[in-house]
């Protein structure tokens, strides 16, 4: 197969690359930029672990295709922290105890981000349906949802 | 009541930074330069001979570096029984032996080649269920070993539980059985071996066991023909353990003979299908129970034997009823108890051990029977559990002694808690379950210890270097605190090492909720040495006696007020003649006992203690279970870390709430039918349960601190409190898990009387009414 260019922006910073075209945005992530935080937990887009933003919505980056993030703003938890300066949702998990293995961390980070700047005001029943499509195996959920609450409330504060 | 500036607080993981971030290393993410991708070509068949296995096709692909045959490797036996070659040859087990690897450029050359690789097999008969494979007639497993039945004589038999059943008021005698599930790791099995050019090895894998595992490491590179080369295991981020990890496994042997011959690093990494397929389950057992009480309920013996489905090879799963045994004879007073199990070789896939180590089957048996017995002797539940709970002293039949005891407050915590008495409402029921566990480590091995070197520098900051295994639990966050209390320091002080044998000391390996009490006794032990040293040095540098200083916040202080900052004391005893630095050492090795002849020896230096309430909604049209409440009251000692603790807790009872309704792994005819997470039920975040966690602290004297092991026992007695939930719910008695709607549905229908009772979803095979 012969390679196809391909422009994007990761993180704020601009790609001009050359991918397969069955390369998934997953494997560009992780294989050629080298931003290993979305993680593969399944490659079948069951476990949420590779979940990044593409212009601002979660998807798995695991059944996304390189090219279809052509011309897209991607967002990794990589890109959350600005400056050094924690996002508040990562600090909220590293408060809260929603960190164990971590190995889900980065997609439910991310997820919970996307959701969030749709939904600023969400309550604990949609913050669990908009989980509800990661597995965590060590935590629970209970912490994480917590976390994610507790950036909900923070929020409404500033209204 | 003491004071304690880092014990006892919500203190955040110390990798919860680097995990938030992404910055944490995994295995997944580790690439060395010029390192190849292996694969494994696993058996068609659960049992077979091998005919031939043709590789011509497979070399002949370019980029294809080495392919091994289990004709191409010096003999190498794995796990407990040594009865695992990493490549079969001659004949096939189980689906999932091991039959090629390849070693290749990439991971897609890998694949390609395995597809070429042509084996000719000639089916043999196979035996699936542990039962019939006891009989004389069944298939063997493994020939030359005459029977499969494993040559593990689990039998005790304390008091005299015939004269026992005859004076008992009340008995009872049920059948339960449990079946696969697996420990779904986020974080999928891999390994990176490589091998210098004078031999050395160093293998990157995911482990519970860096000492152990090195120690295996180094059998295979001797019958390579290597003797007294090094061998370096560096443990990188775990994404989850629950048991998995505490053997080595073909995939990391196969990845160092693959190193070897190709002298160049070699990875292997499971894909999530393969981690399904090619790890080991917690063991699945058929339980028969009787057990039976006097008029006042007072338990009078319990006896109970098992038949093991230990699949086609040998791991720890197998030992399990080592500490079955623990329940059996020591859950509640018993005073007159027989336990017998066999193991048995099945062509299905082999066991491993995963949190509880046994202890979740067992306590599934007998707690159900309990509520049971109870019933039987008219006797409130929770009463009779009063009646009969361990009290601090005791000494069981099997000779565990009982110190820190909280079982009769974690009942009465979760009675208060739950409200038993409630109103009841249609559909509606209650059920409470308790659990004993070891919690001062668990003398299964020769040694049960863990070492802990500390160096503090110049400014106070503090390296541990611990033979610990963290896996997401925490461990490192514990020991930090532990050494940060002892040492006076901070948390943010300590940086804790236990990635690499390199540098860190020996331990057994991350198993029997062992770690906070063994490896935070022996980082006490280390940090105590240096505190002594410093508390001489600042009592000669200021005057003022020893008893009369406290090191706390970085300083000695002295009637209150701070006197002397510890950097200052560190570096002027450094820099000065003869100077000093701050090192120290300890090997911690607890008080416990290997097992007698007659299975008789207090394995832990102390046990933990737990009781579990919930209260489930039944839908008796559907059959479907939902949990409405769920109580855990937990005797932990003391709680080092309560968010930590809280965490283990939640995630332990969530994994035991998916034991008890939903997963499952399916193997029919040896083959796994669900080997991915839409078809193996995990629950997530929408059927997360609302779980109180509650302490009970006791204080051990044993402890570091008063601590006791926590990490599996959250998942203990989760199955039978729901399974007796729903039968005070809706009156019907589960006997096998997973507890799934299809169940309770057929349950509830023969008890009205109904004779057809649906399709099983998983099996779609139809569902007789029992």
């Amino acid at each position: 197969m012969s390679k196809q260019s391909l422009e994007i922006i990761v993180n704020g910073e601009n790609y001009f690359l050359a991918v397969e075209p069955n390369c998934t945005l997953m494997e560009l992530l992780r294989d050629d930029l080298e931003l290993t935080g979305a993680k593969e937990g399944c490659g079948e887009g069951v476990c949420g672990s590779c979940t990044v933003l593409m212009d601002g919505k979660p998807i798995r980056s695991c059944l996304t295709l390189a090219l279809e993030a052509s011309g897209s703003h991607i967002t990794t938890v990589e890109g959350l922290a600005q400056h050094g300066d924690l996002d508040p949702l990562q600090q909220a998990f590293i408060d809260h105890g929603a960190v164990q293995c971590g190995f889900c961390t980065s997609g439910m980070l991310m997820s919970a981000k996307g959701f969030l700047l749709e939904n600023p005001h969400a309550g604990k029943k949609e913050i669990r349906n908009a989980l509800s499509g990661h597995i965590c195996r060590c935590t629970g959920y209970t912490k994480i949802v917590e976390a994610v609450e507790s950036v909900v409330d923070r929020s409404q504060e500033k209204r | 009541m003491e004071e304690f500036t880092v014990i006892g607080k919500r203190i955040s993981k110390v990798d919860a930074v680097d995990k938030a971030t992404g910055r944490a290393l995994y295995i997944q993410d580790f690439k060395l330069p010029g390192m190849l991708y292996g694969r494994i070509l696993y058996s068609k068949y659960p049992h077979a001979r091998i005919i031939k296995v043709d590789t011509e096709k497979a070399k002949a692909l370019p980029g294809v570096v080495t392919i091994l045959t289990g004709e191409d490797i010096p003999p190498i036996r794995l796990g407990v029984y040594k009865d695992n070659p990493p490549l079969k040859s001659g004949k096939v087990r189980s689906c999932r032996d091991e039959v090629a690897a390849v070693a290749a450029l990439d991971p897609e050359i890998a694949k390609e080649a395995i597809d070429l690789i042509e084996v000719t097999y000639e089916a043999l008969p196979a035996i699936f269920d542990p039962e019939e494979a006891l009989k004389p007639e069944a298939p063997l497993v493994h020939e030359d070993h005459k029977t499969n039945v494993l040559k593990m004589p689990w039998n005790l038999h304390y008091g005299d539980v015939e004269a026992a059943r005859l004076e008992a008021a009340f008995n009872v005698q049920e059948r339960f059985t449990t079946t696969w599930v697996t420990h779904c790791c986020m974080g999928t099995s891999g390994a990176i071996a490589d091998v210098d050019n004078s031999n050395n090895l160093t293998v990157y894998t995911n482990t519970q066991i860096p000492s152990l595992a090195q120690k295996d490491f180094q059998e295979t590179l001797k019958a390579l023909g290597v003797k007294d080369r090094r061998v370096r295991v560096i443990k990188p981020s775990i994404g989850g353990g629950f048991g998995s990890k505490l053997d080595t496994y073909a995939y990391e042997h196969l990845a160092i003979l693959l190193a070897w011959h190709a002298r160049r690093p070699v990875k292997i990494l499971f894909e999530r299908e393969e981690e399904f397929l090619a790890t080991s389950p917690r063991q699945p057992t058929v339980t028969y129970i009787s057990m039976g009480c006097d008029r006042e309920g007072k338990l009078l013996y319990r006896d109970m034997s098992m038949v093991l489905d230990n699949g086609a090879y040998t791991s720890w799963g197998a030992t399990t009823p080592s500490v079955m045994m623990m329940p059996i004879t020591s859950l509640y007073r018993v005073p007159n108890v027989r336990y017998t199990a066999k193991c048995v070789y099945t062509n299905n896939t082999y066991c491993q051990a995963m949190r509880g180590y046994g202890n979740p089957q067992a306590t599934f048996a007998i707690e159900s029977a309990i509520d049971m017995l109870a019933e039987a002797a008219d006797i409130d539940r929770v009463e009779f559990r009063r009646i009969n709970s361990n009290r601090p002293g005791d000494v069981t039949p099997q000779g565990l002694r009982i110190t820190s005891c909280g079982l009769p407050e974690c009942i009465d915590a979760v009675s208060k808690n739950l409200d038993f008495g409630q109103p009841r409402e249609k559909g509606i029921g209650t059920g409470l379950a308790s659990l004993i566990h070891v919690g001062g480590g668990a003398r299964i091995y020769k040694s049960d210890g863990c070492g802990t070197m500390i160096k503090m520098d110049d400014y106070g900051k503090v390296d541990v270097f611990t033979g610990a295994s963290d896996m997401g639990q925490g461990a490192d966050t514990v020991i930090a605190q532990i050494v940060a209390e002892e040492l006076g320091v901070k948390v943010e002080d300590i940086h804790v090492f236990h990635q690499d044998t390199d540098i860190c000391p020996w331990d057994v390996g991350a198993h029997a909720s062992r770690t906070t009490f063994v490896a935070g006794n022996s980082a006490l032990g280390a940090a105590r040495k240096i505190r002594l040293r410093l508390l001489a040095m600042a009592s000669k540098a200021t005057g003022v006696s020893e008893d009369k200083l406290v090191l706390k916040d970085r300083a000695f202080f002295a009637e209150g007020s701070p006197i002397l900052p510890l950097p200052k004391l560190l570096r002027s005893s450094h820099f000065t003649p003869k100077g000093q630095m701050m090192m120290a050492d300890n090997f911690y090795d607890p008080e416990n006992e290997n097992m007698g002849r007659d299975f008789r020896g207090n394995m832990s230096a102390t046990y933990s203690f737990g009781t579990h309430g919930v209260r489930v909604k039944v839908d008796e049209a559907t059959g479907k279970v939902e949990i409405l409440d769920y109580i855990a009251a937990h005797d932990v000692g003391r709680a080092i870390n309560p968010m930590l603790l809280d965490g283990q807790v939640h995630g332990g009872v969530l994994m035991g709430v998916g034991y008890a309704l939903t997963e499952q792994v399916i193997l029919e005819n040896g083959r796994n039918m669900n080997p991915d997470f839409r078809d193996y039920k995990l629950l997530t975040a929408m059927d997360a349960i609302h779980s109180k966690p509650i302490v009970i602290e006791t204080v051990d004297e044993k402890g570091p601190f008063g601590a006791k092991g926590i990490g599996e026992p959250g998942c203990v007695p989760t199955a039978p409190a729901i399974a007796n939930a729903i039968y005070d719910a809706v009156g019907v008695r589960i006997r096998d898990l997973p507890i799934t709607p299809e169940k309770v549905l057929a349950a509830i229908k023969k008890k009205k009387g109904a004779v057809s009772c649906g399709i099983d979803v998983f099996t779609q095979k139809e569902q007789p009414c029992e």
